[in-house]
């Protein structure tokens, strides 16, 4: 079973993530699903009425403005790396939680490593699926690696210049 | 100068444990080359064609004196004894092994110094004008804005992984010395008419592959907007730049793709939400950055003209170094003095272990123990005694910093080209040898004047071809390497792209061309006029003529 980070740790993933050419067939009413933005869309109602737990997951080149106006249907929204020196999922994150204010789980998905998640954290990330031959118990390691921060960010809204003795 | 509190050190220490950690996993096989490759770019660290090259940050150019003896031992212990002034301001070392960095790192940490984001897709050092702080024309010491952006941008969690890399410079001063508009953002300082401070901001200039002039998207920015107008900008560059493609991925395409009009729109949009936040500046934060720029202890002097006159009388080689090397400062008294690291035959911008050294000490008893390096890889000493010039000018002399040609043609950008860069389509240091030996009469290029003449191994535009007077690019033909020749470029205010003159040259016809150039000039010119002014009247053609020409 894979494990993920949440909240600082290691935690069995309970939750599916439907791959990108999903469809509605063979859906069970109870599991905890994160589901493709295109099936969403798609099939917004149907996914609503399910019993199960509910979640999105988004392309890096899909913006989180799509759902903006739809996020108390989502406990989880992922955001899918390409490739880990991709950054524009961190945009997203930042603009889930402090602009759409968001605050369900945001999970990083898809080429996540250790090296970044402590600035995924900052931006807003809370859970972290690491790629499959990564150890999540390692990784935990990176949240401790810096005491300070200079800037403003979803963990910190106060920049280092208005916190400073 | 900038001093660390405990925050700014317990971060770069944080870094230098981080990176130690890094490296470890690398070389121990935890971290495979491409993970481990956008880790140790961010610190500063190329794999070259003979060793990694390390490149280290220096703010905005400013260096202490002990900060300058930790170049030399870093030299002297993990190179081969020599570093390199970079046109970004940055000093980088050709020759340090692998498994040595995580301990250079620590000695720089010792002296507040350190390799973050010198390199990579981030936001890279913020550079400025050489003379800042001391310039007559200036309207703001630009300093405190470089070290608020240095701060704001030093591990920007959300801008870590952006499409390119980024580069912001700041001018304070009437003449653009920061070259503002070939950056990614270009910040100059502007007055409005109730006397407010704020920026003109200019985005998407640049060079390399697809160069261009930046536009201006604001023409007043409020002081207290600019961290979250910064903010704004780059997080429409990060969710909206191109990452198809390398070459299209820097913010230029995406200003031009757009137009800088929409793209303002979209800027403005994005920073409608983030206006007043936070993230706004405060008085008290600019006044505590402010304070580590205040004048050091000037004494109350006159200026030197009648001595200084005299002494031009009895040592001509004085009078021209005077002329060449020095620069106007703001106080009555004073001299900012540029050291030359263009000696015939030295790679422009390197300097040795032991001149680094010397510099340092200069810097201690002729300036206040600062130093800035310039964008044209030179090192200047920006505090000196008008009364104290004739004995420093003979202590740069016995160092070889004395050399008098700081704006002349032989005062040559370069980039390392096919001596040391892996990128590189033809050498760069060879060609400036040449032209530097076959510009030998101080007369003459004295009589050339003012002429900024850059050199590229590559496309990539490192020694800024596309922005001198004339530009060289190595380019490479079946395997041969040939330079091709450009003219008119400017990287001052109202900033232009150089215009190609024609087919490439040979290695060994270079110095004639640029030969020929400079004598259409020279025949050419009315009184007074400048190679640029020259060049900008008459167009290409009549250079074109003459170096292409028939040999008889
Ligand atoms: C030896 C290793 C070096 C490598 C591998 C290297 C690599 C590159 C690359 C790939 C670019 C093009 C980036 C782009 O257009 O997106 C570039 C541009 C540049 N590099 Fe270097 N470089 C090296 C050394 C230097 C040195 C020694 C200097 C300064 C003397 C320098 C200063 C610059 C500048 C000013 C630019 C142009 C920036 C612009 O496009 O606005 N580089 N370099
Ligand atoms: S211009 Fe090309 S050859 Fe010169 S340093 Fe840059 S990448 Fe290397």
């Amino acid at each position: 079973m894979q494990r993920i980070i949440k909240n600082g740790q290691v935690l069995d993933e309970t939750w599916h993530l439907l791959p990108k050419d999903a469809t509605l067939d063979g859906i069970s009413n109870c599991d905890d699903l994160i589901v493709p933005l295109a099936l969403w869309r798609e099939h917004a109602h149907a996914l609503k009425a399910r019993d199960g737990g509910l979640g999105v997951w988004l392309e890096a080149g899909e913006e989180i403005e799509e759902i903006a106006d739809q996020l108390d249907n989502f406990q989880v929204i992922a955001l899918n790396f390409p490739a880990f020196t991709d950054g524009r999922h961190c945009s997203s994150a930042y603009l889930l939680r402090t602009r759409y204010g968001y605050k369900g789980e945001v999970r990083a998905i898809g080429d996540v490593l250790r090296d970044q998640l402590l600035s995924y954290q900052r931006v807003g990330f809370d859970a972290f699926a690491l790629r499959a031959d990564k150890d999540p118990l390692d990784a935990l390691k990176a949240f401790e690696e810096f005491s300070e921060v200079y800037q403003a960010s979803a963990d910190q809204p106060q920049p280092l210049f208005r916190r400073r003795a | 100068m900038y001093v660390y509190d405990e925050y700014d050190q317990r971060i770069v220490e944080d870094r230098v444990k981080q990176f130690r950690d890094q490296t470890r996993r690398y070389l121990a096989g935890e971290l495979s080359g491409e993970e481990f490759r956008p880790l140790r770019l961010q610190n500063g660290l190329y794999i070259q064609r003979f060793a990694p090259m390390l490149r280290v940050a220096v703010p905005y150019g400013l260096m202490s004196s002990a900060q300058v003896r930790m170049m030399a031992k870093i030299a002297r212990d993990y190179d081969k004894g020599y570093a390199h002034i970079s046109t970004r301001q940055n000093v980088q070392f050709n020759w340090p092994d692998l498994e040595d960095v995580p301990d250079i790192l620590a000695e720089l940490a010792t002296v507040q110094m350190h390799a973050i984001q010198t390199s990579g897709n981030c936001i890279r050092n913020t550079t400025t004008d050489q003379f800042a702080g001391v310039a007559k024309d200036e309207l703001i010491d630009p300093r405190p804005w470089c070290e608020i952006i240095r701060q704001w941008s030093t591990f920007h969690p959300e801008f870590t992984h952006l499409p390119r890399k980024f580069k912001i410079a700041v001018n304070g001063a009437v003449s653009d010395r920061a070259a503002i508009e070939v950056h990614d953002i270009g910040l100059e300082a502007v007055q409005n008419a109730a006397g407010e401070l704020g920026f003109r901001v200019s985005v998407g200039g640049g060079l390399g592959r697809t160069p261009i002039v930046g536009s201006f998207i604001n023409e007043f920015l409020p002081w207290q907007h600019l961290i979250s107008y910064l903010d704004a900008i780059l997080r429409v560059y990060n969710r909206y730049g191109r990452r198809d493609n390398k070459y299209k991925a820097r913010i230029k395409i995406l200003v031009k793709a757009l137009t800088p009009e929409v793209f303002a729109e979209r800027v403005d949009a994005e920073w409608a939400h983030l206006k007043d936040g936070p993230t706004t500046l405060t008085e008290a934060e600019v006044a505590r950055v402010a304070a580590h720029f205040i004048d050091p202890a000037y004494a109350a002097l006159a200026d030197q003209d009648a001595a200084l006159a005299q002494l031009d009388a009895e040592h001509p080689g004085f009078a021209r170094w005077r002329q060449r090397n020095t620069f106007a400062h703001k106080r009555p008294g004073y001299v900012a003095v540029t050291l030359s690291l263009k000696p015939t035959g030295v790679a422009p911008g390197d300097v040795t272990d032991k001149q680094l050294d010397a510099i340092a000490d200069l810097a201690d008893r002729y300036s206040f123990g600062e130093v800035r390096n310039s964008h044209n890889q030179n090192i200047i000493l920006a505090d000196v005694e008008q009364a104290q010039l004739f004995t420093l000018w003979g202590e740069l002399r016995e160092n070889g910093f004395a050399t008098p040609n700081v704006g002349l043609l032989t005062d040559i950008i370069c980039c390392p080209g096919g001596d040391f860069c892996s990128l590189a389509n033809a050498k760069s240091i060879p060609i400036a040898e040449a032209i530097q030996r076959r510009f030998d009469d101080l007369d003459y290029l004295f009589d050339i004047g003012n002429i900024d003449l850059n050199i590229s191994g590559c496309m990539n535009a490192c020694g800024h071809h596309h922005v001198g007077h004339i530009g060289i690019l190595g380019v490479d033909k079946k395997g041969q390497e040939f330079y091709q020749v450009s003219l008119g470029g400017s990287a001052g205010r109202d900033a232009s792209l150089a215009q190609i003159l024609g087919p490439s040259f040979a290695e060994a016809d270079m110095a004639d061309v640029i030969d020929k150039i400079i004598k259409v000039y020279v025949e050419q010119r009315t009184d007074e006029e400048s190679f640029l002014d020259t060049f900008r009247r008459v167009g290409v053609d009549p250079f074109k003529e003459r170096v292409y020409a028939a040999n008889h």
